[in-house]
């Protein structure tokens, strides 16, 4: 208990006295996070949009994959992400490792499934919905696809705050990955998964309430950018 | 300028699941005229319409248009029975038929405020169109389809769970849309708006088409005992 409160104590100090180390941390932890978040975003919303509007042969097959892949390891990935990356692998040559790059790819890599199979959930329910609409209309796929993204994108917001929620708490593949590099790959989970290893308890817990902070910081950041509340039921 | 009319339809079916849902039919159908579906339930009135419209799936015969079918399929709108909308403003929903063809936004939100005008809905043109009544969404599905001034407008049901004078304020609009050039294919279960608004009539029964003619001939002088047991309000399977 002594702890907890240290490390409240502690968290509030460093908040308000904006420790520099602190605030490169906090920093880079957004930037991973937030780059990763649109990447996969890119990525997961057209592909559940396709999944939703277009029938195929192994379109049952790949929703199952993609939910499956909703609770993909971390450390698998990153350990997958390595091999890749390492000198002696296929990406080798880029010289990514221990580089917030690397990160990156890893959290696009856990956070694209995600993302996808709840904004499928969404887009399906709404292209049962719109069918005979957009059918009737004569609407080419593509336009399909973007009038369902446009029209569920309040929806399409949850799915990705639910992405970003998994990418900011994530520490498993981006330790393999980044490495925890000081000043170089260490975010705000590596730094406190380090903390811990070394005892000091409440600098960790301080650590994890500034974590805790800037997702919720975040998320209401975004709703309120978009308004979700404001316009009833969309 | 392309010519639709004459259709003409030859043995056509559609089922699913293995079940018939209307066919064979054979019909011919010309320009400029309402033509109202009427049948009991389930006698295959809507599914004649997608058929028609190319919604369904033909599985028999022939659906030949005066042009192209690709080409007729481009001046056609369906309203539905139960009008989907869209979840954007009623401009918005208005507008959408234009901008998917390809028309720039400027001239697509001015035909569309012109169309929401027309139908009586200009007051809430910034208004989500899922939180209007009954009533304004079926105006709006009416504009609509409207809004890209289809020579042919599929109709299942348009004024079905309305009240009187929603019912009028939309016969009004599909007699306007007649009088500018517009066939109407219509189905209903009200013989009153069916003789308000037909031309010709086909009587639908079991899926077949029983009956049909012009809308005078039919009401006044129906053929069959089916048809004039239907118009009494009997109950005909």
């Amino acid at each position: 208990m002594t702890d907890l409160w240290s490390g409240l104590a502690q968290a509030f100090w460093l908040v308000v006295t904006l420790d520099a180390e602190l605030v490169e941390i906090s920093a880079r932890s957004l930037q991973v996070s937030l780059t990763a978040l649109v990447i996969a975003s890119l990525i997961a919303m057209p592909l559940a949009a396709l999944l939703a509007v277009r029938r195929f042969r192994w379109r049952r097959g790949v929703i199952a994959i993609l939910n499956a892949l909703m609770g993909l390891p971390p450390v698998v990935v990153g350990l997958v992400v390595y091999v890749m990356l390492s000198r002696s692998g296929p990406l080798g040559v880029l010289g990514l490792l221990f580089t917030p790059a690397a990160m990156i790819i890893a959290q696009i890599i856990i956070v694209v499934p995600l993302i996808a199979s709840i904004a499928h959930q969404s887009l399906r329910d709404l292209w049962q919905e719109y069918h005979d609409l957009l059918i009737s209309m004569n609407v080419s796929q593509w336009q399909k696809m973007k009038t369902l993204l446009w029209d569920a994108r309040r929806a399409l917001l949850t799915a990705s705050l639910a992405g970003f929620g998994r990418a900011i708490g994530e520490v498993g593949a981006i330790m393999i990955v980044g490495g925890n590099i000081d000043h170089a790959t260490r975010v705000l989970t590596t730094a406190i998964a380090l903390e811990t290893g070394k005892g000091d308890f409440a600098l960790a817990l301080a650590l994890g309430f500034v974590l805790i902070g800037l997702a919720i910081a975040v998320n209401l950041a975004i709703h309120w950018l978009s308004r979700t509340e404001r316009e009833g039921r969309w | 300028m392309t010519e639709l009319f004459p259709l003409k339809v030859r043995g056509a079916a559609t089922a699913r699941r293995g079940k018939m849902l209307v066919g064979p039919v054979d019909l011919d159908l010309c320009g400029q005229k309402a033509c109202v579906v009427i049948g009991p339930n389930g006698s295959g009135k809507t599914s004649l319409l997608r058929l028609l419209h190319g919604a369904a799936r033909l599985h028999r015969g022939t659906i030949t248009w005066a042009c192209p079918t690709d080409e007729a399929r481009h001046h056609q709108s369906f309203v539905f029975q139960r009008p989907v909308m869209l979840r954007r403003s009623v401009l918005d929903n208005i507008a959408y038929p234009l901008l998917v063809h390809g028309v720039k936004k400027p001239a697509a939100l001015d035909a569309a405020r012109d169309w929401a005008g027309r139908v009586g809905l200009t007051e809430m043109l910034r208004r989500p169109a899922t939180v209007l009544s009954g009533g304004e969404q079926q105006k709006l599905a009416l504009a609509r389809a409207l809004v890209t001034r289809p020579k042919v407008l599929f109709l299942d049901e348009p004024c079905a769970a309305l009240d009187g004078r929603a019912m009028r304020e939309i016969e009004a609009i599909l007699t306007d849309a007649k009088t500018a050039g517009t066939k109407l294919i219509m189905t209903t279960h009200d013989m009153g708006q069916a003789r308000r608004l037909a031309d010709e009539v086909v009587f639908l029964l079991g899926g077949l088409v029983h009956e049909t003619g012009p809308a005078t001939t039919f009401f006044d002088h129906p053929e069959t005992p089916e048809a004039r047991a239907f118009l009494n309000g009997d109950i005909v399977e």
